[in-house]
């Protein structure tokens, strides 16, 4: 009222411009994902979305760099989603759409059933670009996981997970405990003598600092040793029934209660700053989870962290894929770049440079003599190499990740919040339930 | 008979210009109702269809069939409840303190203050930040083991809280957040409302001897009751629909828990679990139908209240016609 007409005018003449500028923006985004592949390039050149989600690290180890050296005429762009359990349902809505999907995308393994069993139709059969002569040069079940009943490759293995135990010799110093990887290994050669170090610890351990970082990581080394966990060979759930599931729940809620856990909730934000301040000792360690300690953890651990053979000295815990969704936009070149991303000798670089292991046998042979000066010299080509020789072939379960889940928020109670753990197996059992009804 | 004779006296041409003018009226309002056909309606009416079909999102084309199945299953679901439970509580602790706090800090702005309109923007900046980017920092400063809050309470003595792990402090930390996007922007609606009520009723307050505590209550709060009930009513609606700040308090599947034991799984974030982890199309629409008619019926019953007050308010200054 008391305002000059003018600004009234002006007010309104900058809403309808703020109005427009974000209706503009909102209609721009949407092509902003994937533009480039959709927008002719120059003549000739083709530029390749890859869609990936944690840490493939194939931008950081420079492969796309090198590819694109070796290929003048591809560009190659990335579109990475931080976390897996959002990257994979955006991506369902496209493949039901049809529309805006990358050339190459990555797969789980714990989702690799649910694509060969219900949506074969909705990937490339890589066969038909020329993938039967690089199946049989990788470890068996992984190919063979990725392959429909009718022969159909979907999919090329990137990695795989051989599990050991990474640790910070400092915090075991300054606790009393014995350094030495290989004194280590032999004293936690068994899950319960894990738990025995641990108690040690926890007696005189460093202030701020508990054993391992959540019971979900050693329970999922623990599932990850055996052949048959959430379903048998018929494709049965049989999770609740069978003995090794129960009692790697069992043991787990164990040493939550015994207070070995510094119980945080893993790929959560207080637990990569726990990787640099020291919140725990030990992490169950898939040989992927050697890059993750790297950049979480930083320059300031360097040489005080340590690699030693895992309870059992084998396992195997997530590694993935990569396929070509159909709908892709260059299918032939894509197949180029995925093979080569695959290949063996990538899968060598990405294991001296990020730990990721690689699953073509004929990589596995070369990795061997691998050590790594971050984790004081380890010998981390012979522990993970160890560990993927006595790998258990296991029998993978349409919805693996559902139960995982479950019972990793059931584990997550035991420790975080005190629930019992009887109670915390019933929630864990309705909550699958409520998934698979 | 008399009104359709003279329009057979009309030319084709006038005849269309006439039907012209009646139809331009529903020319123009007709982009509303083709937007809300498309983006409203349509997406309801088929909510409602897929909720009764078995629908997995890896192909959504496949449906079958199963009745109400998806509906008597919630009903009997512990989850369900238990989120339903988990909204009422989050809602009440967000909304209460809220609007109150809107109120006092409406009231703040209504004084003559230098660089008053600086505060009034200030006030609503909040509410122009994204759900994500506010509640990643707040999970921040929330966080059990190198969080700020846990920090400073240190500092005065206090033992660590557990902001996510907790049922309470985890409800406390979700709500402070609802609180503090919204605040700012209700404190504005108040506001405007504020400076409609006219100034001579102040000015006889004054003269009455009322002081600012007296003008406040007898004043301000009766102008502002039909704004306070457009507010309550609002703010009920979206407190029933929490489900971004939930879902990134802590992020990841947990986050889709709303906690390791879906302490803090509101009805909103239920659904966003069952359909976008548990992948079940058809029970996730199922969820949003209830939850339409939950909201309709807690806004109804809102509703019928106020119309009940004002209509024993007005019974009341009727049978005192002496104190107005």
């Amino acid at each position: 009222m008391r305002t000059p007409p003018g600004r009234h005018r002006a007010l309104a003449v900058l809403c309808a411009a703020v109005l427009a500028g974000s209706a503009l923006a909102g209609c721009g985004s949407d092509d902003d994902k994937g533009g480039d592949s959709g927008s002719p390039d120059a003549p000739g050149q083709i530029t390749l979305t890859v869609g990936l989600f944690g840490s493939f690290g194939y931008e950081e180890a420079g492969l796309y760099k090198e590819y694109e050296a070796l290929h003048p005429n591809i560009k190659i762009k990335q579109n990475a989603t931080q976390k897996e359990e959002v990257y994979w349902p955006a991506l369902q809505t496209r493949l039901g759409g049809g529309g805006d999907l990358d050339d190459i995308q990555g797969i789980e393994v714990g989702r690799i059933v649910d694509v060969v069993n219900n949506q074969a139709d909705k990937w490339l059969d890589l066969n038909t670009l020329g993938a039967q002569t690089q199946t049989q040069e990788y470890l068996s079940w992984k190919a063979k996981a990725a392959t429909t009943a009718d022969g159909k490759s979907l999919a090329l293995g990137t990695d795989v997970g051989p599990m050991a135990i990474c640790y910070r010799s400092d915090l075991f110093q300054q606790a009393g405990l014995p350094t030495g990887r290989d004194e280590l290994a032999q004293k936690w050669s068994t899950w319960e003598g894990y738990l025995d170090v641990g108690r040690q610890f926890a007696a005189k351990a460093p202030k701020g600092s508990s054993y391992m970082d959540s019971v979900t990581g050693m329970y999922n080394a623990m599932i990850g040793q055996q052949q048959t966990f959430y379903y048998d060979a018929s494709g049965k759930l049989i999770y609740d029934t069978n003995p090794a599931v129960r009692s790697a729940f069992d043991l787990s809620a164990k040493a939550a209660q015994d207070g070995l856990s510094a119980k945080l909730v893993q790929f959560q934000t207080d637990w990569d700053q726990a990787f640099a301040k020291g919140g725990f000792a030990t992490i169950s360690c898939p040989s992927w989870m050697i890059g993750y300690i790297k950049e979480k953890a930083g320059d300031a651990t360097k040489g005080k962290w340590d690699v030693a053979a895992a309870p059992g000295a084998t396992g195997n815990w997530g590694g993935s894929y990569l396929a070509i969704p159909k709908g892709a936009k260059h299918a032939k070149e894509a197949y180029e770049l995925l093979q080569w991303l695959t290949a063996k000798e990538q899968q060598v670089k990405l294991f001296e440079r990020r730990g990721s292991f690689p699953s073509r046998t004929t990589a596995i042979s070369q990795v061997a003599a691998t050590t790594d000066p971050y984790f004081n010299g380890a010998p981390i080509g012979q522990i993970f190499s160890q560990a993927a020789q006595k790998m258990p072939v296991q029998t993978l379960g349409v919805r693996d990740n559902d139960v995982k889940v479950a019972i990793q928020n059931a584990l997550n109670a035991v420790e975080a919040q005190g629930v019992k753990p009887d109670d915390a197996w019933k929630d864990a059992k309705a909550s699958v339930k409520a998934a698979l009804g | 008979m008399a009104v359709t004779s003279p329009a057979r006296l009309l030319t084709t041409r006038q005849l269309w210009r006439r039907r012209g003018t009646k139809a331009a009226p529903y020319a123009f309002i007709a982009p509303f109702f083709v937007m809300f056909a498309a983006f409203g309606l349509f997406p309801l009416v088929y909510t409602g269809y897929v909720s009764l079909h078995r629908v997995r999102l890896q192909n959504p084309d496949a449906m079958s069939w199963v009745g109400l199945d998806n509906y008597t299953t919630l009903l009997q679901d512990e989850f369900f409840w238990n989120s339903l439970k988990n909204t009422f509580t989050i809602g009440v602790i967000s909304t209460v303190p809220q609007l109150c706090l809107a109120l006092g800090l409406a009231h703040l702005l209504n004084y003559r203050l230098r660089g008053r309109t600086f505060f009034r923007v200030a006030v609503l900046l909040p509410y122009a930040t994204s759900v994500a980017a506010a509640t990643l920092v707040f999970a921040g400063l929330f966080g059990r083991d190198y969080g700020m809050l846990n920090w400073f309470l240190g500092l005065i003595g206090i033992d660590p809280v557990d902001w996510f792990n907790e049922k309470w402090p985890s409800q406390i930390a979700v709500s402070t957040i609802v609180t503090w996007r919204w605040t700012g922007y209700n404190a504005l609606i108040y506001l405007a409302a504020m400076q409609a009520i006219s100034y001579d009723r102040y000015e006889a307050a004054m003269l009455d001897g009322a002081n600012r505590w007296q003008q406040f209550r007898h004043v301000t709060l009766p102008g502002l009751r039909p704004t306070i009930v457009f507010t309550i009513i609002v703010s009920t609606i979206g407190a029933l629909q929490i489900f971004g700040e939930p879902l990134l308090l802590q992020g990841g599947t947990t986050g889709m828990n709303g906690g390791a034991s879906r302490q803090y799984q509101t009805t909103g974030l239920y659904m966003y679990q069952t359909g976008w982890q548990y992948f079940s199309l058809g029970k996730a629409a199922a969820i949003a139908w209830l939850m339409f008619l939950i909201i309709a019926l807690v806004v109804g019953v809102n509703a019928a209240i106020v119309r009940y007050r004002l209509k024993r308010a007005a019974a009341l200054t009727a049978a005192k016609p002496g104190k107005g």
